[in-house]
């Protein structure tokens, strides 16, 4: 993972991935993030480490599945498999303006300057961008538009109620 | 019509100036012609045969006389000199140079105009009844709700990256000026029984290669329940619209292998939890849309006019215009006048920029300096007085404006075809010049009555010759340029899908194939007041098949 912003802030992502191949003893300390599937299995088990979790979803994945979980849950990273392929905006809305998701919300995949825009508008505050993204243009791409009509995650009222 | 804030002029200012950087990147080589792509298919510019293609959006129509002088000022100095009408009320320009694109932006963003969203697999500019306002028939102006579509749907943050294109057309009135059930979203608004205002909403009707006419989803809704409604079939269709096949991803193909019923349950159940949100429309809220729509100062008339019906008698010429290109208005002592795209002269829909200046000039003099776009591909002016008809009649026939072919035979919708389009695999333009030469007689032409014929170079079906009532479509069959022929299509409230009559002509053969259908019509028909559609209806294929294939 090279290039990674935060909360509009290029940082060093600690998170690792977990697979669910991997023997859940021997992975050491720290904080892992599990594919969907793989935390539904191990689900207990995983809730014993003394580290924050995570979850990686597949875009068709129903967050709703993970209404139990979301207080226990420090990471969801949804993903864009194609910068054309936009079903991961709308799970981002869910999680935040339905299910009231507070921790971290990360893109990945073809995540793009033209994008960032409308991705942190929908509640995504964390953004993996493909190799070849220079992060500092990225991090100029979140104030290109200013003037926003409708509601969102970050805007709870329509430009005519403003 | 609707006045811009200055939050509405900050957007379009913040847009250009992104896109600028986008060509900028592209110029220098930082952006591949594959990832330019991205980014200008979200600002209307597509890469076409010859050239880049730059479409304008006109919301719901609508142009000013301003407008209409900026549009004649990019055609003729970043273009050709003309401009091209397409069959969603927006303006097309087939030469610009890419460099030119961010000035062409800059002088459209001076006068309230954009090309946002008027490509890319977003939610596009919303069409709406080019007689919005002033039609007789209207149950209640659709463009406010327009005009709130717009806002709520410019850069939707969730809804801008969808399994494919998005369109919503809205219509007012009794009759269905705006094609809403062949659109992605379709909205008709009508007067329950105690005579309170409602939406239809009609979702998955389309043309393109699987041509399908849309679903009542629900057929009341409250107004102050739009946007809410709106975003719920979105969210269903962002979720679960198919993006595994170009060809399968419009939400028409969800709503029909979803089912009617179950594809209703889910909208409901998702529209349950944000119906109360703050999208929810309040009275205030469309009052003050409504505000810019009020009716200009129209002045007390009589639906008289001396004059007027002077020249009736003594010119023919004119008399025959006015009783095809001139409507009723909901006032006494107006009318409203068609302009006729669709000259011997022209390619169908394409306005030179000499006549944009010309035409803004008559809409300041004769109709209050407004001019409407139509999804056939005309201009409308909409107030004129009755008075003046005569006078607007002389300057358009000197403009080669006043064609009296409103809704009859060759009021034509093309596309632009293999001239000039990419995807093309037959020729248009030709066939539709052909045709308008061969039905050069208007009295032939008034006999048929009203009439609609389009035509299509590829199955993408950009000419909607589905819901024509004669719909021509060229394919490429073994390097040969032939026509198909659908008959009984139709694109207003009894919309339908015309079918194929049998197999198809070549370019050759096409005029002749029109003619004998018409031969045919005029034969069989029960009376002139029988139009060429309901006529179909009853005879069915049989009679043109018996006559064209023997």
């Amino acid at each position: 993972m090279g290039k990674f912003i935060k909360d509009r802030k290029v940082q060093q992502d600690n998170w690792m991935p977990y697979t669910g191949l991997e023997d859940l003893a021997t992975i050491p300390s720290g904080d892992i993030y599990i594919p969907f599937e793989e935390w539904h299995q191990n689900r207990d088990q995983l809730l014993q480490r003394n580290s924050r979790l995570g979850v990686i979803l597949e875009n068709t994945d129903d967050v709703a599945a993970l209404i139990p979980d979301l207080e226990r849950l420090d990471l969801i990273v949804l993903q864009f498999p194609k910068m054309a392929d936009g079903r991961a905006f709308t799970q981002a809305r869910l999680l935040r303006d339905r299910y009231g998701y507070k921790g971290e919300i990360r893109a990945t995949g073809d995540v793009l300057h033209d994008q960032v825009f409308f991705m942190q508008r929908c509640g995504f505050n964390a953004f993996e961008l493909r190799d070849d993204q220079d992060s500092a243009t990225v991090l100029l791409a979140f104030d290109e538009i200013t003037v926003i009509y409708q509601p969102a995650t970050d805007e709870e009222l329509p430009i005519w109620r403003r | 019509m609707y006045q811009y804030s200055q939050a509405d002029h900050q957007l379009l200012q913040e847009r250009v100036a992104q896109f600028r950087g986008q060509v900028q990147r592209r110029l220098r080589g930082e952006l591949s012609e594959d990832e330019f792509k991205q980014q200008r298919l979200r600002n209307g510019l597509y890469l076409q045969l010859h050239a880049y293609m730059l479409r304008v959006a006109v919301p719901y129509g609508l142009l000013s006389s301003n407008q209409m002088r900026t549009l004649a000022h990019i055609a003729r100095k970043y273009d050709r000199g003309y401009g091209h009408f397409s069959t969603r009320q927006n303006i097309q320009y087939n030469w610009p140079k890419l460099e030119d694109v961010p000035q062409i932006l800059d002088d459209l963003a001076a006068v309230e105009m954009h090309a946002i969203q008027t490509s890319g697999n977003c939610i596009r500019n919303t069409t709406s009844d080019p007689l919005a306002g002033v039609a007789r028939d209207e149950v209640a102006d659709p463009r406010p709700y327009c005009e709130l579509i717009r806002q709520w749907s410019t850069f939707h943050p969730e809804f801008n990256f969808l399994p494919r294109k998005f369109k919503i057309a809205v219509s007012g009135a009794i009759h269905d000026r705006a094609a809403v059930a062949v659109h992605d979203i379709g909205l008709r608004l009508v007067k329950d029984a105690s005579d309170e205002l409602e939406f239809e909403v009609y979702v998955g009707g389309g043309l393109g290669r699987t041509p399908m006419i849309g679903k009542l989803i629900r057929a009341s809704l409250h107004p102050h329940d739009m946007l809410t409604y709106l975003e719920a079939i979105l969210r269903v269709y962002n979720r679960l619209g198919r993006r595994d096949n170009l060809y399968k991803a419009r939400i028409k193909i969800l709503v029909h292998e979803t089912g009617e019923e179950k594809f209703r349950d889910l909208v409901e159940a998702e529209w349950q939890e944000i119906k109360a949100s703050s999208l929810r429309l309040a009275n205030e809220d469309i009052a003050r849309i409504q505000s810019h729509f009020k009716d200009p100062d129209y002045e007390l008339l009589s639906d008289f006019d001396h004059d007027f019906d002077s020249h009736l008698l003594t010119n023919p010429d004119f008399a025959n215009w006015a009783s095809k290109n001139v409507e009723l208005h909901k006032k006494d002592g107006y009318r409203i006048v068609y302009l006729s795209l669709k000259s011997r002269n022209q390619p169908t829909g394409d306005v030179t920029a000499d006549q944009m200046d010309a035409i803004a000039d008559l809409a300041d003099r004769y109709s209050l300096g407004a001019i409407r776009s139509t999804h056939r591909q005309n201009l409308v002016l909409s107030d004129v007085k009755l008075a003046d008809l005569h006078h607007l009649w002389l300057e358009l026939v000197k403009l080669d404006l006043a064609t009296p072919n409103y809704n009859h035979l060759t009021d034509i919708i093309s596309c632009p075809g293999m001239d000039y389009c990419a995807l093309a695999t037959a020729r248009s333009i030709p066939i539709a010049q052909a045709l308008t030469e061969r039905f050069d007689s208007y009295d032939y032409i008034n006999d048929l009555g009203d009439l609609s014929l389009n035509i299509s170079g590829c199955i993408n079906a950009c000419g909607h010759h589905h819901v024509a009532n004669i719909g021509i479509l060229g394919v490429n069959k073994r390097g040969v340029e032939v026509y198909q022929l659908t008959l009984g299509g139709s694109a207003r409230e009894d919309a339908s899908i015309g079918k194929i009559i049998g197999p198809a002509f070549t370019s050759d053969e096409i005029v002749k194939a029109v003619a004998d259908i018409l031969k045919v019509y005029l034969d069989k028909r029960e009376g002139p007041e029988e139009a060429f559609l309901a006529a179909y209806r009853r005879l069915g294929q049989a009679p043109f098949k018996e006559k064209l294939y023997g």
